[in-house]
């Protein structure tokens, strides 16, 4: 247990998505003028990741890694090169299914994601995730434990970022950091600060 | 030649004046990920600028039969075949840099620049200009990338690909590497001054403010 607990701490603090593996960050910078729109974009990264992740590892032990075709007498088949589209496919399929669950049974957790959702298809975090899962090869809770934590981690990030901006939108910035420069510059300074989580970790 | 000045216009017009990542805001995540040295930074570049030229290439010839509500698989599946044959060359000729750049090579499938430059520009044009217009792209990618990856090499390890440049204090020359340019939060401090440079040279760059403060306060309620 504390195994999965470790894997999910690292995800969402020492390796957070957007701060220090800079994975996700068109969007992470894109939507977080808003703390609302911000918070919302959390939520759905969190949900989506802790399907997918799982997923793609029963899709990529079953099917793609060296040796999943043995039963059939096929063992020295390795098909992990087509990890790639696989893993894109099922994102796709998972966020569209996603989408259609949310719409038919909670339309106004759907309404409030708005154009979000089918964006995640193309979110590079989302598909690292899957790609981390697999270079680590973790175990199946691992996975759920490592997707899970990753989107909480996301959505820690992107709602203290855009908390941040709307404050900054009544601070008088020089022009040519208006917007996207000083984005960047408070994204540095919250990687800073997570660094720190690194630390923390060793020194436990 | 009017329709050769065209093609210089959309080759060089993504350079500095709509270039990708500080104005677009497009492929930022490779960008910062992999600039720790000038050799990763190198690769990365022309891995994605290959991949950017021929997947605009092909989604332009294919785009009248490509119906448009699948449109964005196709795109995807093409540029993740692209980019599976690229991350093969690279493990099998350049196994070093390819650990280095670890997933960074597969996520160009979901780079928002391929993407972005195919869905927006090659699926209306033809294969020549969209071609012309991608490698364009690729270039003003390449060109940020090689500017933060060859500073934070230069700062962080006093070295330029591998070979030293300014000589280290360890080895009784003036030089005390930062260790801070190797880490993630240099990356970004270094784009975000980069992105304010550009803007001091072209100001029609700068945004608008999203919000103007009221002049003065409103009546309390």
């Amino acid at each position: 247990m504390t195994g999965l607990w470790d894997i999910f701490v690292a995800a969402a603090f020492v390796d957070n998505m957007p701060l220090t593996l800079f994975l996700g960050l068109c969007t992470f910078l894109a939507l977080s003028k808003r703390p609302e729109a911000a918070l919302g974009l959390g939520v759905a990264m969190t949900g989506v990741l802790g399907v997918t992740v799982p997923l793609n590892y029963l899709i990529y032990q079953g099917f793609l890694a060296p040796g999943a075709w043995a039963w059939v007498g096929l063992p020295e088949l390795d098909l992990s090169y087509l990890a790639l589209i696989a893993f894109i496919g099922v994102i796709a399929a998972a966020v569209q299914l996603l989408e259609m669950v949310l719409d038919r049974f909670f339309p106004k957790i759907h309404a409030a994601f708005g154009v979000f959702l089918p964006l995640l298809t193309v979110q590079c975090a989302i598909l690292a995730g899957s790609l981390f899962m697999v270079e680590r090869s973790y175990s199946f809770a691992e996975s759920t434990a490592f997707g899970l934590g990753s989107g909480v981690g996301f959505a820690l990030a992107v709602a203290m970022l855009g908390a941040i901006r709307k404050r900054l939108s009544y601070a008088h910035l020089p022009e040519g950091l208006r917007g996207l420069g000083i984005a960047f510059i408070l994204a540095g300074l919250m990687s800073l600060g997570f660094a720190s989580f690194a630390q923390m970790a060793v020194a436990q | 030649m009017p329709q050769a000045q065209t093609y210089w216009t959309t080759l060089t017009a993504p350079l500095i004046r709509q270039n990708p990542v500080t104005l677009q805001i497009l492929g930022i995540c490779s960008a910062l990920a992999v600039t720790t040295s000038l050799a990763t930074a190198l690769t990365m570049s022309v891995s994605l600028t290959a991949v950017l030229t021929l997947a605009a290439g092909l989604v332009s010839m294919i785009r009248r039969h490509i119906p448009d509500t699948i449109r964005l698989i196709v795109q995807i599946v093409i540029v993740a075949s692209l980019v599976i044959v690229i991350d093969q060359i690279l493990q099998a000729y350049f196994a070093e840099i390819s650990r280095a750049l670890s997933v960074y090579v597969g996520l160009i499938t979901t780079n928002c620049l391929v993407l972005g430059r195919t869905e927006t520009y090659a699926r209306h044009h033809p294969p020549l200009p969209a071609m012309v217009d991608a490698f364009g792209n690729g270039l003003g990618y390449s060109l940020i990338l090689i500017v933060i990856g060859g500073l934070r090499e230069l700062l962080g390890k006093g070295q330029l690909f591998g070979v030293q440049v300014l000589p280290l204090a360890d080895a009784g020359g003036w030089f005390t590497p930062l260790s801070l340019m190797l880490l993630a939060p240099s990356a970004f401090f270094l784009l975000g001054l980069l992105v304010w440079a550009v803007r001091g040279l072209r100001p029609e760059q700068v945004e608008q403010p999203e919000y103007t403060p009221p002049l003065q306060k409103e009546p309390a309620e």
